[in-house]
Formats: C-alpha cells, sequence, structure tokens
C-alpha cells in the first residue's frame, strides 16, 4: 500500500486495518502523533487527511490510500516553523506538550477555514482536543495570534 | 538537547567513586569522568554542572519535567548565577543516585510542589561557585586579579584589556590549574536578577511544537517488542488459565505469557499486541476485591464518620461548645473516586539481563522504582538504571509506590533478549489505575452571639495515601495520615508547619483510616485539598450563611492573625469586585487555602439556567507563592491547576460496582475542554519570601469555590461530588 505523508511518497508493510495513527508512530517513527484514547475523544491523534483534520486513531490506513497525509511533523518546512506553531511558542502553550501536536493540527485546519475565529468558533472548533494540563486559555490565544500572522504575513 | 541520560557522556559511579561522599548542591571537589574526558575534556564542575571544552553546559536535572516546568526553572535558576542564556544549558536527566535525591524527600522524587523551592538554593549555589571556578582559571591564566573580571552569556571578559574567552575554553585551565570549587560563595541579590522574577518561556517549549519532543511513549530500541497487558476485571484479580491459541494466530505477535499484572502479548507492533490481546481467552480469579463497590464505600465510610476517629486536634472544647449550641448545622460532604487520566498513557521500556535491568519511564519517582525492580529482580539496586523521558502529565500517577507501571514492565521483559515497551490504553488507565480515594467528611459548627464560627468537629473517612508504606514513619501521627487531613488542622501538624490560617476558638478534628480494599489510593494532584478542601471550605461558607456574614468578610476576620493569608483575601476582594452585585440567575463563590505554606484564593463567577447547566463566567485567583521564579510559568500552572481541579469536581467519577471500575474512556469520565474552560485572572502577590511551587497550589480552592458559587446563585448545596451527579452540569 503507497501513502504519501508530508509530500513524500512511502510504502506501508501494516495490515490494512492499523489505525493510521500507529502505522504512522510505529511504522514510519513519525511520532509527533499522539495515542491519548484510541477512540476518537480527545484529538492528540489529529492529522490532516486530503487537507481535513481527522483521529488517526480510528482512521484504518486503508482508507488513506492514495491520499494525502499530513502530520506535525510535516509542519515545519525549509522557512522554518509554521506560523501556527510559531504562536504556540510565543504564547508559550505548551506544558507537558503531549496535547499539542493534536491541538496544532486542528488550529491550522480551522484557519484554513476560518481566517479570523471568534472566541466561541474556537471553542466549538477545538472541544474535541483534550489538554489534561489545561492549557485552554493560551490556546485562545495563540489561535488568534495565529490568525494575525497569517493576515499580516499575506500582505508581503 | 538531551532530555535522558541515555546519551550521557559521564559514568556515575566513577564520579562518585572519584569524588568521595557527595552532598546535595555543589560541596563536591572538581571530578572527573573517564567517559567525559575521553569525549573531550569535560569538567564535572560539581553534581549539576558539567561544562565541556566545546562549550556546552549541561544542567543535571534531578527533577522529572511533565509540564511543571521543572526544567524551566531549574536551567533559569543555573543561568541566572552562571550568566548565561538558559535555552543555552543543556538538560540531562540526572542517575538514580543520593547524590540527586530531594533533600525534603531524601528520595529521587518530584512531587508536592516542591521543585522549585528545593532546587532555590542548591542550583543556584552551583551556577554560582561554576562561575567562580572560571573566574578563577581565567584570572590565573591572564595575571589578573579576579575582581576585574565579569561575566556575561558564557563568556569571561577582562574589560581594561578587552580580553574575552569563553567557559568552554576555560575548561583546560581548569584541569591544568587543578581548581577547586570555592568553599562558599555569594548568591546575586534579587535586584541583580536577570534572568529570575521575569516572565520566561518554557526551557523546551520548542520541541513542544513540532513534534520533536520525546515523551516515553515515544521512544524505540533496537529489536524492541511492544507488549499490551490484558488486565484482571477486579483489582487484585489473577490469572487461573489462559488460551492464546487465536491470539498466537494473529499477525506481528511472539509470545504470549502470564505476568502478575495479567497476560502480556508481545509483539512486533503495539496494534498487533493489542488487537491480538483481545483474541485471548482468559480464567481470572476474582480476587478478594470483587465485592467492592463504591456505594458501598459511601455508607461504610458515613456510618464510620458516626465513630469517634483518632483524635488530631482539639483546640478548646468543641464537643462542650456543640452540645450547649442553639443551633448545630451538621453537614456530611462525599468525594468519589478520581482517576488521573494523564493524557499519555502509563508506559515503560524494559530490558533486563543476568544481573541487571534498564527502563525508560515516564515517572516522578525513579528512586523507588530502582528499589522496587532491585526488590523483585534480586539485584543491586545500583544495577537497575533508570532512564527518564518527559513525560505527558503526570498529576501524582507517576510517583506509583508499588511502582506498578515500571515493574510490569521488567517482569515481562523477562526471559526476552530484547526491550519490551508496555503501553497501557486508555482504558487500562481509566480501569486499572490508582485512584484519588473516596471520602466522607462529618462535619458539625456552631456560631457565637455575632454569628461568627465558635465551634467546629469534623471527621474524615477515607483510605489513607500512606499508612503502610515506607513513608509512613514521617507522614503518620499517631495513626493518622497527615494528608487525609490536609488543611482541617489549626495548628501545624507532624510535618506540615502550617495550619489553616483560621482561628475558630473551639476546633476538634478526627480521622478514621478506612480499610484498605478495592483500589489503589494515590495521590492527585494538590493530594488532602482535593477533598478536604471542599468539605472545609463549603462547610465554612454554610457556616457563613448560617450567621449572615459574608464568606469572603468571615475569612477576613478568621485571618486576621495570618498576615499572609489575610493580604491575599484583601486583594481577591477588591479584584474579583467582590462587593459589586450580580443579576439573576448569576452567583459568586469563593475559597482559600493554605497549599504548604503559601495562602491561595478564588473567587468565581458563574451563571446558572433553570435547568442546573452552568458556565464559569470568570475566576480570579491570587496567590503568595514566595519570590515569583517564573511569572509566566505561574500564570499557565495556576490555570492548569484550575482547570484539573474544575474537571474533577464537575464531573469527575469513578464507580466500582462488584469490584470493577464501569469507567473506560474519556467519553465516560469527561475532562474540562476548551468550552467549558473558564477566564482566569492571575494575581500574583509580590514577596520576599524564598519560592514555593504552585503546580498543585491552584487546585485546591477551585472545588468549593465553584461549590459556593452554586449556593449563592441557587439556594442549592452540592455535598456530593461530581457536580454533574447533583444536576449541575458544567457546559
Ligand atoms: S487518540 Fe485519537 S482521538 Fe484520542
Ligand atoms: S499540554 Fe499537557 S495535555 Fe496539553
Amino acid at each position: 500500500m503507497k501513502l504519501t505523508v508530508n509530500g513524500t511518497e512511502v510504502n506501508i508493510e501494516s495490515e490494512a486495518d492499523t489505525p493510521l495513527l500507529w502505522v504512522l508512530r510505529d511504522e514510519l517513527d513519525l511520532v509527533g502523533t499522539k495515542y491519548g484514547c484510541g477512540m476518537a475523544q480527545c484529538g492528540a491523534c489529529t492529522v490532516h487527511l486530503a487537507g481535513q483534520p481527522i483521529r488517526s486513531c480510528v482512521t484504518p490506513v486503508s482508507a488513506a490510500e492514495g491520499k494525502a497525509v499530513e502530520t506535525i511533523e510535516g509542519q515545519t518546512d525549509a522557512a522554518g516553523l509554521s506560523a501556527v506553531q510559531r504562536a504556540w511558542l510565543e504564547t508559550d502553550v505548551a506544558q507537558c506538550g503531549y496535547c499539542q501536536s493534536g491541538q496544532i493540527m486542528v488550529a491550522t485546519a480551522l484557519l484554513k477555514k476560518n481566517p479570523a475565529p471568534t472566541d466561541q468558533q474556537i471553542d466549538t472548533a477545538m472541544a474535541g482536543n483534550v489538554c489534561r494540563c489545561g492549557t485552554y486559555p493560551r490556546i485562545r490565544k495563540a489561535v488568534h495570534l495565529a490568525a494575525k500572522l497569517i493576515a499580516t504575513e499575506a500582505l508581503v | 538537547m538531551s532530555h535522558s541520560s541515555m546519551t550521557a557522556g559521564l559514568s556515575r559511579r566513577q564520579f562518585v567513586q572519584a569524588g568521595g561522599a557527595l552532598l546535595f548542591a555543589a560541596e563536591c571537589p572538581i571530578t572527573f569522568a573517564s567517559k567525559a574526558n575521553a569525549a573531550g575534556g569535560g569538567a564535572m564542575m560539581n553534581s549539576f554542572v558539567r561544562i565541556d571544552p566545546s562549550n556546552v553546559i549541561t544542567m543535571l536535572a534531578n527533577h522529572s519535567e511533565f509540564g511543571n516546568g521543572a526544567y524551566t526553572v531549574m536551567t533559569m535558576m543555573l543561568a541566572e548565577e552562571l550568566d548565561v542564556d538558559y535555552r543555552a544549558i543543556q538538560v540531562e536527566a540526572a542517575p538514580t543516585s543520593p547524590d540527586y535525591y530531594s533533600p525534603l524527600f531524601r528520595e529521587y522524587l518530584t512531587a508536592g510542589s516542591v521543585t522549585t523551592g528545593s532546587t532555590w538554593l542548591p542550583m543556584r549555589t552551583a551556577g554560582a561557585k561554576a562561575r567562580a571556578m572560571l573566574i578563577d582559571a581565567a584570572a590565573q591564566d591572564w595575571g589578573v586579579a579576579q575582581a576585574e573580571l565579569s561575566t556575561e552569556a558564557g563568556m569571561v571578559h577582562h574589560l581594561a584589556t578587552k580580553r574575552q574567552i569563553s567557559y568552554g575554553q576555560l575548561i583546560d585551565s581548569i584541569h591544568r590549574l587543578k581548581i577547586m570549587p570555592p568553599e562558599t560563595v555569594s548568591l546575586k541579590d534579587p535586584s541583580e536578577f536577570k534572568v529570575l522574577g521575569k516572565p520566561t518561556k518554557r526551557y523546551e517549549g520548542a520541541a513542544k511544537v513540532d513534534g520533536s519532543a520525546q515523551f516515553g511513549i515515544d521512544l524505540k530500541l533496537p529489536g524492541m517488542l511492544h507488549g499490551a497487558i490484558a488486565r484482571p476485571p477486579v483489582h487484585g484479580g489473577r490469572v487461573v488459565s489462559f488460551d492464546a491459541t487465536a491470539a498466537l494466530k494473529m499477525p506481528g505477535v511472539v509470545k504470549v505469557k502470564a505476568i502478575g499484572a495479567g497476560v502480556v502479548v508481545l509483539a512486533k507492533s503495539y496494534w498487533q499486541a493489542q488487537k491480538a490481546r483481545g483474541e485471548l481467552n482468559i480464567t481470572w480469579d476474582r480476587g478478594d476485591n470483587d465485592g467492592v463497590s463504591s456505594e458501598q464505600f459511601y455508607s461504610d465510610y458515613r456510618a464510620l464518620a458516626e465513630q469517634p476517629g483518632i483524635l488530631a486536634e482539639d483546640i478548646g472544647d468543641a464537643l462542650g461548645a456543640l452540645s450547649g449550641a442553639d443551633r448545630v448545622i451538621e453537614s456530611v460532604y462525599e468525594m468519589p473516586l478520581l482517576a488521573h487520566a494523564t493524557l499519555e498513557p502509563l508506559n515503560c521500556i524494559a530490558q533486563v539481563s543476568e544481573n541487571a535491568c534498564t527502563i525508560w519511564s515516564g515517572t516522578q519517582y525513579q528512586s523507588n522504582d530502582q528499589e522496587v525492580i532491585s526488590r523483585f529482580l534480586g539485584i543491586p539496586q545500583e544495577h537497575v538504571t533508570v532512564h527518564r523521558p518527559l513525560m505527558g502529565g503526570s498529576f501524582g500517577r507517576r510517583s506509583s509506590k508499588t511502582a506498578d507501571f515500571t515493574v510490569e514492565a521488567v517482569e515481562a521483559a523477562m526471559g526476552e533478549s530484547v526491550p519490551v515497551k508496555i503501553i497501557w490504553s486508555r482504558e487500562e488507565d481509566i480501569r486499572s489505575g490508582h485512584y484519588r480515594p473516596l471520602f466522607v467528611h462529618k462535619m458539625r459548627g456552631s456560631l457565637d452571639a455575632s454569628g461568627m464560627p465558635d465551634a467546629w468537629h469534623q471527621v474524615a473517612v477515607g483510605q489513607s495515601l500512606m499508612q503502610g508504606s515506607k513513608h509512613d514513619p514521617a507522614y503518620m501521627v499517631r495513626g493518622i495520615d497527615i494528608y487525609s487531613l490536609d488543611g482541617c488542622l489549626q495548628e501545624p501538624f507532624g510535618v506540615f508547619p502550617y495550619g489553616t490560617s483560621y482561628q475558630i476558638p473551639h476546633h476538634r478534628v478526627e480521622s478514621h483510616n478506612a480499610p484498605r480494599v478495592g483500589i489503589v489510593p494515590q495521590e492527585w494532584r494538590s493530594v488532602g485539598h482535593t477533598h478536604t478542601g471542599i468539605a472545609y471550605e463549603c462547610f465554612l461558607d454554610e457556616l457563613a450563611d448560617a450567621g449572615e456574614i459574608d464568606p469572603l468578610e468571615l475569612r477576613l476576620r478568621l485571618t486576621k492573625d495570618h498576615a499572609r493569608m489575610n493580604r491575599v483575601l484583601r486583594v481577591l476582594r477588591e479584584k474579583s469586585q467582590w462587593d459589586e452585585p450580580l443579576g439573576a440567575g448569576r452567583g459568586r463563590g469563593m475559597a482559600s487555602r493554605i497549599y504548604s505554606v503559601s495562602p491561595i484564593a478564588q473567587a468565581v463567577e458563574i451563571s446558572v439556567a433553570d435547568n442546573g447547566d452552568f458556565t464559569i463566567d470568570r475566576v480570579v485567583c491570587v496567590l503568595d507563592c514566595g519570590f515569583a521564579v517564573n511569572p509566566l510559568g505561574i500564570e499557565g500552572q495556576v490555570e492548569g491547576g484550575i482547570a484539573f481541579g474544575l474537571g474533577g469536581a464537575a464531573f469527575g467519577n469513578i464507580d466500582i460496582v462488584n469490584g470493577e471500575v464501569q469507567q473506560s474512556n474519556f467519553h465516560d469520565y469527561p475532562v474540562i475542554r476548551m468550552p467549558q474552560m473558564p477566564k482566569v485572572e492571575v494575581h500574583i502577590l509580590p514577596s520576599d519570601e524564598p519560592p514555593t511551587g504552585v503546580g498543585e497550589q491552584a487546585t485546591a480552592p477551585i472545588a468549593p469555590a465553584v461549590a459556593n458559587a452554586l449556593f449563592n446563585a441557587t439556594g442549592r448545596r452540592v455535598r456530593r461530588f461530581p457536580l454533574s451527579s447533583q444536576g449541575f452540569k458544567l457546559v
């Protein structure tokens, strides 16, 4: 089976029903995507599949065949961290950091659809992502900052 | 950045032998480890600091980083005195050696929010002594007086001759000149601080936005097998027999075997192991806890609370005052079992050879892991090596006294030639965990003529955390677990050097240790306060209401002799606009606690709908944590501590029926999510007192503050938690 992960085509040997999460982590060594619940309850495993945020813990790898998968590792390119990642860093969001790959992937997808979300829109979009450390206030702040960064950078 | 000692360029054993008996902090003579020499002549300046000629400065961290900010505050302290950028310091998890034990616990343990306080002097001293040696070397090399030299950003400068040299370049001179650490060294005056006290971003923050931070669950060793454990349905159950025929036919499965924790499937990948586990046929002996239920706990504990307990404190004559009072207010508060649910599920990698064992484990408590494993394997303690990666949350769960999640990995790895990694599924974490014990507090009180509390009688019932453990001598006083009553006693008790901060003339508190059955009790962020805070602060609110005194005013009067708490409360009154009326359907509540010695108070504003749905509109938190080492980190810990306590109070609940935990994942063990998270305003009071930790402080008052606000808004008093079980749903 072939997948395109962060722009690179890879060959997959895992069984077809293996959740994409475990293929990424155990077969491709892309461990930035995290396991938190295994039943679409926490968002730690969020990646983009064909541009949409999905829970990779409940997505069999076969469902990703031939589609583009983007993980947290793909958010940083030659130019450096993405605007969302920079906003996260600037706002000092992370505590333990374990949920943050998933949070960043969801926020990135949100800002693509809605470049200037309100607090309430942020809350709704991110309600599926658990942070046991309670970094929610800073996540809100960071999403607003990322929106600003993206908007200003689009101008230049 | 190296977060574990996997890459340690230094053999601890050689260091210890060469250095002789080492004390904590920077008391050791300079010692050179052969490996470090081989790697380029690095110098151990003291227990905590190594400087390599290539100018790499390494801090050996003797506290765990699980989101608490340990690595940030510790590098800040070192950086301040050593005059380097805190982010230029490499962090290495210090080895499990007594040299690195916490001076407070005498163990290698990160708990009780002690990291900032207990490293405050040792880490700064380590930096200052290392700096003094570098100055000494440069002065001798250049033939100038030490007083003419200054340091900045990892360089020694001689301004008069415009000479400068990096710390790393001085290491050869330190070797050659045989420079020893000074006996004493003076630390910077707070007025000179460039780093300490300034809002400072998380040391390892960058690795936590690009996915590169390595948690235990992320580690992979050559040839490693992955294990998934089928655990007994009842705590303490045992495997009678199992049939693995089907499981062994599943792809990737290498072996199935029974261990103490259950039946472990070893496979080439975790998913294969987890999937094959579902194919096992296991006959369980359900053991002694088969009949246990949490409802039975409640009714047994309620009955016990009617009986006299072990007397912890008896100030004045509470029983006499209550029997003579016109009106006695009585309440029973009930707090459920709670799971920690760290977002990174428990995991551990173990490799076992003939006479040695190595584990890679996200642990708060590595000296205990080492001890338990050495006993289990019958090998010397120093043959057990613990590598400590970053942790995805901890909240007390990773300070397991039984070392449950490490020793089972060791058992699974026994007889295997490769390392074995065990990951707990979320279901295992919720069902087979250790829990904040269930507690019942029986409260009685009466008022004086002015309406102020006159007599207080409290009986606490719950499973002890410390009874029978190796901490028993330090934390049990006359059979009373001091954590069971944390924040309930007016006078200092045992090793806790503080009281409630309140003065009630007649104050009697008793305790019962409930039988140790059904579960393993475990510290949960803010420990005793998670239940004592609710009982004490809600009942105080009941007395305030009965005496028709404003609850904040009541606490101001009760703390008139406790300057630090009184100041916190005065600021809270002002910052929360406490005296301004709220509209219909809204309510306000507050609570104040002493966590360790440090006072904290919170006021919350809520809106409640007719159906009981409520939102928390605002939390104002005022705290005094001594000198605020990193205000940015403190704000984060306060927000996080509030989120954690709030989730527990709002819907945290573990039920046991017929010995089996009923909850299993985040759908039935809900935790707080983004829409429910209130706005939090944090006010850190300036202080010259030594710093104290804040990781748990803010968790203590939030539950009672919210319950008191619900009463204020609706007139309904919640006495059994979580709030959701009483018709109040946080939305
Ligand atoms: S691990 Fe996929 S949503 Fe929790
Ligand atoms: S930062 Fe720890 S779970 Fe979110």
